[in-house]
């Protein structure tokens, strides 16, 4: 079997495994955070309970979330090295300080409040914990920052120079490195993503408890919240994609071609594919369903505007179509998925069924992991549609590996699949099983009378168990 | 003259992100290894909850060690990493283990047999994982052209099997005696006393990995015996055996942190020994620190951030110290 695979497809495959595997974790964790930090400050500001017990219910899903984002991120910050080295000794001078930065600004500072933020609570007071929370927000978010800045500049890169040893360095100011062309589109559409997939999560585990007992408060908080994000931030980020849709067909149009199954230019304006079967050896999308014009219509902002094709493109330099195609209808479908759910959020608020609309419950149920698949596939559709290169354009993705046989890149893989799928596989089972469990039964809506400044507040401290049974 | 300056200094950074990472983690490591020889209970959740808050601030000196080593010597991370591979994915894969089971491990109490052996053999693992590799780079890496040359088992040798276990006795000796620190009761006895076997072991380790690393290489051989040399050398066998004598006195006297304090002076006093071996190679007798260092602009972008950023992570970190110092309790959050 082995003489069929070589070392790089293995080294491509193993990389695309734990990078994907890992990715869901932060795409969670990110927002997950944010979402913490907004609980406790709507809880010290208005002192209900209601917070406290969310956040509590919150902290141990994520404390699960981001101890698995930890230990497979760790796997990513060596397989550069042990499977990509040509790619590390060649770029190590640009990308290496832009990851170690990405190291001492956030990777540091989430883990070094994180302690507090979890096991703090009795130790110091509430605004220093409330800091500790703030602190691991801000820490995700810097660490998205930076390693999205990566990431553009092996899609977009640029401000470097070759030496004499044949590595990329810079060529003077750091600033064209971090500030390339793609990462401010990249950096929005990936944080809005990790927003939108943690809405759907919180979204879906209030709709599943909602549907068991509509009267409960932490549930109808949450779902009530998960909504409003759902319906303000779903458009933002379908006009992100959108941009960052553009901006890729400037840069890199092969990538955007392949997304839309374009292989003959278009003279007279493209048609958008809405289905149909790519196939690169043919050269052509079989079976296909199209609507005139409107590909150029959304690309180009104009029905009549020419689009080349990948034709115009050397045949070496194709992605390979069907991936990226594919990955990419799966993530736009589910984006308008989260749409149509937010806009009926939207009506249900307005004729008051919010939380006893149970196809609205059912909807939500259903589009919980939604973000992690689009996350999933969109990542796919940027990675593959990058192909054949490492650094785009410059530096191809077969001479970026490691000179590794092929039967050790085949058991480390075997030994990956094999460990994941076991400890993350155990990980996701607590995780469903935390949040099977409603959000503080029992609990009641406050009444509507002001909140005292300085009273007695009816939350109970949040390092107290709840019930005997937590 | 200046670039020379610059790489140095970005050797030490290297140098102290490692040795902040193999103290610091290597308690939490050692705790993992001596895990099966705590009572059931109390006992393991006690050990447990000493490391809890503070367990994935050490393992991010990890990163910074090789986040560092690619940004600062990128050839040397290409070369060793691939020469090292079996070992890379095999600590990658114990750390997981080890790193999950912290909160796995409350999730359910039926599993929770299940993931104490993870959180041991994850341990153990990573451990040997992380003493074997040094081993290799010590015995020497095969390079051609600036690239690893080797088969993907040359790491394999008695001499690197002896570092690995080198390795786990010294990192269970950190944990047992950051126990002594953080425990009361029959928990730090039990500490105390594995403490005891365990610092003769390393001491033995230790001896038996300095005997032997002069014999690889004659260059090693010269730089540690060689006039005038040897003067300024033969000052740390002379600590290490001052800091042993301590740390038994300390233990028999039931000092609550002085053996840990002296644990930490003798893994101290090994890497200024590795640093007197291997200086100034990146990849022992192969490729210099210059040889492998990132341009100037690269190493110098890089130093502003260090100089501000690394003093600003060790005052939280000393603060998130603070916050859970004293005794530790049974009760974590959950």
């Amino acid at each position: 079997m082995l003489d069929n695979l070589d070392a790089v497809i293995l080294a491509r495959a193993q990389f695309a495994f734990t990078v994907s595997f890992h990715f869901i974790f932060p795409s969670f964790s990110i927002g997950l955070a944010s979402y913490l930090m907004v609980l406790e400050a709507l809880w010290l500001k208005t002192g209900q309970g209601v917070y406290a017990n969310l956040f509590r219910y919150w902290l141990k899903i994520f404390a699960v979330v981001f101890g698995m984002g930890v230990v497979s991120g760790v796997v990513l910050s060596y397989q550069f090295g042990t499977n990509w080295s040509v790619f590390s000794t060649r770029a190590g001078p640009i990308i290496g300080p832009l990851m170690a930065y990405e190291v001492m600004t956030a990777f540091f500072l989430e883990a070094g409040f994180l302690g507090v933020m979890l096991f703090g609570m009795s130790k110091v007071g509430k605004g220093l914990h409330f800091f500790a929370t703030c602190m691991v927000a801000l820490g995700t978010l810097i660490s998205a920052t930076w390693i999205i800045a990566v990431n553009s500049w092996m899609q977009t890169p640029a401000g470097f120079a070759i030496n004499a040893k044949d590595q990329f360095v810079p060529a003077g100011s750091w600033i064209p490195i971090i500030f390339t062309a793609s990462f401010p589109y990249r950096l929005v559409h990936t944080v809005i993503a990790a927003y939108l997939t943690t809405a759907f999560v919180v979204g879906g585990v209030g709709a599943w408890h909602l549907l068991r007992d509509r009267t409960n408060f932490g549930a109808r908080k949450m779902f009530s919240m998960a909504m409003w994000m759902a319906v303000i931030v779903t458009p933002i980020q379908i006009l992100a994609g959108d941009a960052h849709g553009l901006n890729t067909l400037e840069h890199q149009p092969a990538k955007v071609l392949a997304m839309e199954g374009h292989y003959e230019p278009s003279p007279d304006g493209a048609s958008l594919i809405l289905f149909g079967f790519p196939s690169n050896a043919a050269a052509q999308v079989h079976y296909k369903l199209e609507v005139p014009r409107l590909g150029s219509l959304i690309l180009k902002h104009d029905p009549d505007a020419p689009l080349p094709g990948l034709s115009d493109f050397p045949r070496d330099q194709w992605p390979p179509v069907p991936i990226v195609f594919w990955s990419f209808r799966i993530m736009v479908g589910l984006g308008f998925a989260m749409l149509a759910v937010g806009f009926w959020s939207l009506l249900a608020r307005f004729r008051g069924r919010l939380y006893d609309w149970a196809w609205l419950h059912r909807a939500c149920v259903a589009l919980g992991p939604a973000g992690f698949v689009a996350v999933i596939a969109g990542w796919v559709t940027t990675e593959v549609g990058r192909q054949p290169f490492t650094v785009y354009g410059l530096l191809r993705t077969a001479e970026s590996h490691s000179p590794l046989a092929a039967p050790a890149v085949a058991a480390s893989l075997v030994a990956f699949v094999l460990v994941y799928f076991a400890a993350f596989g155990a990980g996701t089972y607590y995780l469903l099983r935390l949040m099977a469990k409603p959000p503080a039964p029992g609990e009641k809506e406050p009444p509507k009378v002001p909140q005292r400044a300085a009273g007695i507040t009816p939350a109970r401290s949040v390092g107290v168990p709840l019930t005997a049974a937590e | 003259m200046y670039s020379i300056d610059l790489t140095t200094f970005w050797a030490a950074i290297i140098g102290f992100a490692v040795m902040a990472y193999v103290v610091m983690d290597g308690f939490d490591l050692g705790i993992g290894i001596l895990f099966p020889s705590f009572a059931v209970g109390d006992e393991r959740d006690q050990a447990m909850n000493s490391i809890a808050p503070v367990w994935d601030g050490n393992e991010t000196w990890l990163v910074m060690g090789g986040g560092g080593l690619l940004a600062a010597f990128p050839l040397a991370y290409a070369i060793i990493l691939p020469a090292t591979y079996p070992l890379m994915i095999a600590m990658l894969l114990g750390l997981v283990f080890r790193g999950v089971a912290f909160e796995f491990r409350w999730r359910d109490p039926g599993h929770r047999p299940l993931w104490d052996i993870s959180f041991w053999l994850g341990s153990l693992v990573a451990a040997f994982a992380q003493g074997v590799t040094l081993g290799a780079i010590l015995q020497g890496i095969h390079v051609v052209n600036d690239a690893y040359a080797g088969g993907w088992l040359d790491w394999l040798s008695p001499f690197s099997i002896l570092t690995g276990v080198a390795v786990v006795i010294g990192y269970a000796l950190l944990g047992a005696t950051w126990l002594i620190w953080k425990t009361e009761g029959t928990s730090q006895r039990h500490a105390r006393r594995a403490a005891f076997w365990l610092g003769a072991g390393t001491l033995l380790a230790l001896g038996a990995v300095s005997a032997m690393t002069p014999f690889l290489d004659y260059d090693y051989w010269r730089r540690w015996f060689a006039m005038p040399g040897v003067l300024l050398t033969a000052q740390v066998p002379l600590l290490v055996l001052i800091c042993a004598v301590t740390f038994f006195w300390s233990l028999k006297r039931e000092f609550e942190r002085l053996p840990f304090l002296m644990a930490l002076a003798l893994f101290l006093l090994s890497f200024i020994g590795l640093g007197i071996s291997i200086y100034p190679y990146a990849v022992p007798r192969a490729v210099t620190i210059w040889d492998a260092a990132a341009p100037v602009e690269s190493q110098l972008f890089m130093l502003v951030g260090a100089c501000v950023i690394i003093p600003l992570i060790l005052a939280y970190t000393g603060w998130a110290y603070w916050v859970f110092r004293g005794k530790v309790g049974t009760a974590g959050y959950h």
